[in-house]
């Protein structure tokens, strides 16, 4: 039977691949999620129902740090992240182009490019030489580091955004006697919304789920959640890890279920 | 057509002088406006026509503030404005795409104006309920801008654009995406809200039934040039240009050779050697050639061999090639002689039709000072 078009789902070996793609993404995860609620201490055997390493988890002093400095540094890095590349997109966008302008296109997004280990070393060096100068050794060097590797992340939503805006809008708020700022306030801005918080939610994920330069850039005593279950991995390893991998989980669904349903409502 | 009453005020609301625009540099250049001047006087109905890629939305923008002159001065009411920034510009526009803000409700449009020029509460929401009422709009004055038609974002656009009392109104194509009836009824709108509220309006069109029916006094540009300036009765009836001729209404071009000028009339051959007399356009320098412009109702047609005689002003001859009704008149197309179309339109009466048949041989009466000749 001669076919009218090529359709690719009717190819042999179809079915196959994509069911094994799909069991490569999600059959991990949902074993490590399973084991969470596993009752005995094995990763391996289960021994029945059972919410105990949860509450092991959440009583685990280490643990409540971690995650609580992880949130800390996310927010505080995704704000000021944002803050950045809402300005950044503005500037890229609000200007009528002219030579060098693809060149800090360019130069924003470089840092997505560049190997985030070449990154962690270099502030690693870095680092470590302005702590002996000031003596400082807090958090600020991680919601640094994490607050530049974001920016790129929260950039791109804002500047896409900010292209699709209609700009004769801002013209007529200008011809209606708004000067620059409230033109920024009273329009921009409320039109700009659903773009800063896709930027803002991303660079909030991409930070919470750092590991690479956090290890790099931490201080002793400065664990986050992914870089303490990495900790953790290398000695006794119990299905804690996986309440606590399960918990971080959750908290990823919903932040980008709402960030969906924001965008969608808004768009 | 009588010529309109001259305008009350006519004391200049804004002046262009020398303006030039120029996108780009070196032969690249682009020159979107080539020493344009215009002078709009108060409370006038003026337009900007032109087709598209003329310039005409570029000197808009930049009466707006939008786009600032490469050369020349903008004045309103006689202070330079060419360098303010649009907020400081006491001078509103009524954008083509209309431009509402998304975010806020019919009635926080309206008052987005007054708001930035800090005005008491009061006075907005009073001054926000008459604007809404002169647009008929009161309804609606708490719906967001998405769930409104387009006829009622032009209304509320226009309300936007009127609710500060600005010195001049700008509106850039305002109609142009409303539907034949809507946009019928919106010009008359237009005309009176201009004459309620007695500011002088620019509009910028490519419609040229528009700028006629609504106008004051017509700017025709092309090609980044001012052509020519008039009421629409000397813009039709009196077209300096071939352009002009040609961009507004329809028209019937010959060539002919000029035998003399004398108190301002020409005494012009036709290819056919019949000659005629013909008034000249503003500016015009004589040369041996000269184009003639004759509209298509100011001439009829007779039979053949008709009474030449005691129609001094001029005949032609030809055969009908097509007859075209449309209703209120007819437009019937004659060959001539000489080898190209004449066009003649001629008002429909209910008990007869036009009385010519496609093939049949006919002459061409122009009526007594029809004829002019152009300028190029």
């Amino acid at each position: 039977m001669a076919r009218a078009r090529f359709d690719i789902r009717s190819q042999p070996g179809f079915g196959t691949i994509a069911l094994f793609t799909f069991a490569l993404l999600y059959l991990p995860i949902v074993t490590l999620v399973v084991y969470a609620f596993n009752a005995s201490d094995s990763l391996s055997s289960w021994g029945g129902f059972s919410l105990h390493w949860f509450a092991a988890a959440a009583q685990n002093q280490a643990v409540q740090d971690a995650a609580w400095r992880s949130l800390i540094i996310a927010a505080s890095a995704a704000t000021m992240a944002t803050i950045a590349a809402t300005m950044a997109a503005i500037a890229t966008t609000r200007t009528p182009p002219y030579p060098g302008l693809g060149f800090k296109y360019a130069f924003i997004n470089l840092p997505l490019m560049v190997p985030e280990i070449v990154t962690a070393v270099a502030l690693l060096i870095v680092f470590a030489r302005v702590k002996v100068w000031t003596g400082y050794s807090g958090l600020g060097y991680l919601i640094l580091a994490h607050t530049a590797f974001c920016i790129p992340f929260a950039y791109l939503p804002i500047r896409a955004r900010l292209e699709g805006m209609d700009q004769s809008l801002e013209r007529a708020a200008a011809d209606l006697y708004a000067p620059p700022w409230q033109v920024f306030r009273r329009v921009t801005l409320p039109l700009l919304r659903p773009g800063i918080i896709a930027g803002f939610m991303l660079a909030f994920v991409i930070s919470l789920d750092d590991v690479v330069i956090s290890e790099f850039v931490k201080s002793g005593g400065q664990d986050t959640l992914p870089t303490y279950m990495l900790g953790q991995l290398r000695r006794a390893v119990t299905p804690e890890i996986n309440a606590i991998a399960a918990a971080f989980l959750a908290l990823s669904v919903v932040l980008v279920t709402i960030f969906f349903f924001i965008n969608r409502k808004e768009a | 057509m009588p010529e309109p009453a001259a305008v009350p005020d006519t004391r200049i609301a804004v002046e262009c002088r020398g303006i030039v625009k120029q996108f780009g540099e070196g032969p690249n250049a682009l020159r979107a406006l080539d020493d344009v001047s215009v002078a709009i006087r108060e409370k006038e109905f003026f337009t900007l026509l032109g087709p598209s890629g003329c310039g005409k939305t570029t000197l808009l923008r930049m009466i707006a503030g939008f786009e600032y002159p490469t050369e020349g001065s903008i004045r309103l009411h006689g202070e330079d404005i060419a360098g303010l920034p649009p907020f400081k510009r006491p001078i509103n526009t009524v954008f083509q795409s209309y431009a509402l803000f998304p975010h806020l409700t019919v009635w926080e449009n309206v008052a987005f104006g007054l708001q930035m020029l800090g005005r008491p509460k009061a006075e907005i929401a009073a001054r926000v309920a008459e604007m809404l009422k002169l647009v008929h709009m009161e309804e609606l004055a708490q719906r967001r801008t998405d769930q409104i038609s387009g006829g009622q974002g032009q209304r509320v656009a226009l309300a936007r654009a009127l609710a500060p009392a600005p010195k001049v109104l700008l509106l850039d194509e305002p109609l142009s995406a409303l539907d034949y009836k809507l946009r019928k009824e919106m010009q008359i709108e237009l005309k009176r809200m201009q004459s309620e509220t007695g500011i002088t309006f620019i509009f910028v069109t490519h419609d040229q039934e528009e700028a006629l029916t609504m106008s004051d006094r017509i700017a025709v540009m092309s090609k980044g040039k001012v052509l020519q300036i008039g009421t629409p009765w000397d813009i039709y009836d009196k077209p300096a240009e071939r352009f002009v001729a040609d961009f507004i209404g329809e028209t019937n071009f010959l060539a002919t050779t000029l035998l003399g000028i004398e108190a301002g009339i020409a005494r012009v051959r036709l290819p056919s050697g019949v000659e005629m007399s013909a008034t000249l356009a503003e500016g015009y320098v004589p040369s041996g050639a000269a184009t003639l412009v004759v509209r298509p109702e100011h001439a009829r047609v007779v039979p053949a061999g008709g009474p030449t005689a005691d129609q001094p002003s001029g005949q032609l001859s030809g055969t009908v090639e097509n007859v075209v009704y449309f209703g209120t008149d007819t437009h019937i197309h004659v060959r001539l002689d000489e080898g190209f179309t004449f066009m003649v339109r001629q008002q429909n009466s209910r008990s007869q039709s036009c009385g010519v048949t496609v093939g049949e041989r006919v002459g061409i009466v122009i009526a007594p000072d029809a004829a002019q000749v152009l300028r190029d």
